[in-house]
């Protein structure tokens, strides 16, 4: 198998793990979903994986934890948000400070 | 005189409900442009990458979740085997499953259109469905979103990937802040607990800590452990599912997570 045909096969496949991933949580039996707690894990677990994505977007380069352009960038995404900017403002904001500071730099 | 109070008093129901109807097809439509528009650095990376046109376009078409495409050609990228890219991307899109769980009392549909959903089940049109007051408009902000991010993060992964070489550095643009900076946006309304930012906190501490020794996208999920624990503990708090209802207009996805407990 050429490397090509290898990563082809990589693409499909993790295409239909990620879709059945979606289905499954779709099928889960309705009466889980009727717990207080199933529902209250679901609810901190969507922002936990939210402000980790936050942190691992923001922090880090491959496995380094680092302090650059975007954390300039991410803390007037916050001071936007506070300020109850729109989201696509706060988007372009972000990333207005970061290419700034990058081409000052 | 007649002032805007007046003016406000004088619209009747029906136009309210179409208004409120308007205003989640608009924010969902800021939402899917927000999102669709850093399918540009997608496209871009994974040409560079060493991924063709043709797989860079599968992957945002057959893949569509974001966070799992950009794991794929990260792993890719740096030499990884092919079964750990499959791997690193079916980790990060467990999320999905829960996001999954909670949609699918609102969008429970047979057939092709059950598929569909399951396929649009991403962040943001779970957000912007969570940010609804009720069924019937949340039901509107998942498919709105879901299929107008669908629809624009697949141009912008062609745009991108097409004219990534000339484009250079997406890192130039700042594409890389603007999605740390939506990823917080879709964060903020949610931190209206103490739970949450507990547990907001611990996740960003976790992700950071597990950055260095363990492999892409598993800071993240282990991150989802600390939820785990916090939601398995804590009792139900009033404060926890409350929201302070923003104005309509505002693209403001996910005021208070899934469901309130």
């Amino acid at each position: 198998m050429t490397p090509y045909t290898a990563t082809w096969l990589a693409v499909l496949a993790a295409s239909a793990v990620c879709f059945a991933t979606k289905l499954a949580g779709h099928r889960v039996p309705q009466h889980w979903l009727a717990q207080p707690r199933v529902a209250r894990v679901a609810s901190l677990v969507t922002v936990a994986l939210l402000g980790a994505l936050v942190a691992v977007q923001a922090f880090t380069t491959g496995d380094a934890v680092v302090l650059d352009a975007r954390a300039a960038a991410l803390a007037a995404a916050a001071v936007a948000l506070a300020l109850r900017a729109p989201f696509v403002v706060v988007v372009v904001l972000a990333a207005v400070v970061a290419a700034g500071l990058r081409a000052l730099s | 005189m007649v002032g805007p109070h007046a003016i406000l008093l004088r619209v009747p129901p029906a136009d309210d409900a179409r208004a409120v109807r308007r205003a989640v097809v608009r924010q969902a439509m800021s939402v899917a442009v927000a999102t669709g528009v850093y399918g540009i650095s997608f496209g871009a990376l994974a040409v560079a990458a060493g991924l063709d046109l043709a797989q860079t376009v599968a992957l945002s078409l057959l893949m569509f979740t974001g966070g799992s495409q950009f794991a794929f050609i990260g792993v890719v990228g740096s030499g990884g085997a092919p079964v750990a890219a499959v791997a690193t991307a079916g980790l990060l899109g467990a999320r999905n499953a829960l996001y999954g769980a909670v949609m699918a009392p609102l969008v429970r549909t047979p057939g092709l259109r059950g598929l569909a959903a399951a396929h649009v089940t991403i962040d943001e049109s779970v957000a912007v469905a969570n940010a609804q007051p009720d069924p019937p408009t949340a039901r509107l902000g998942f498919w709105w979103t879901g299929v107008g991010v669908f629809v624009l993060w697949n141009a912008f992964t062609v745009l991108g990937a097409v004219v990534g070489d000339a484009l250079g550095d997406p890192t130039r643009w700042g594409l890389d802040a603007a999605a740390a900076a939506a990823f917080l946006g879709l964060l903020w309304p949610r931190l209206g607990g103490r739970a949450a930012q507990g547990v907001a906190a611990g996740a960003v501490v976790v992700a950071l800590l597990l950055t260095p020794v363990a492999p892409a996208g598993i800071p993240v999920l282990a991150a989802a452990l600390v939820a785990v624990l916090a939601g398995w503990r804590t009792p139900p708090t009033p404060t926890l599912g409350r929201r302070a209802r923003p104005r309509a207009d505002e693209a403001r996805p996910g005021p208070e997570g899934v469901p309130s407990a």
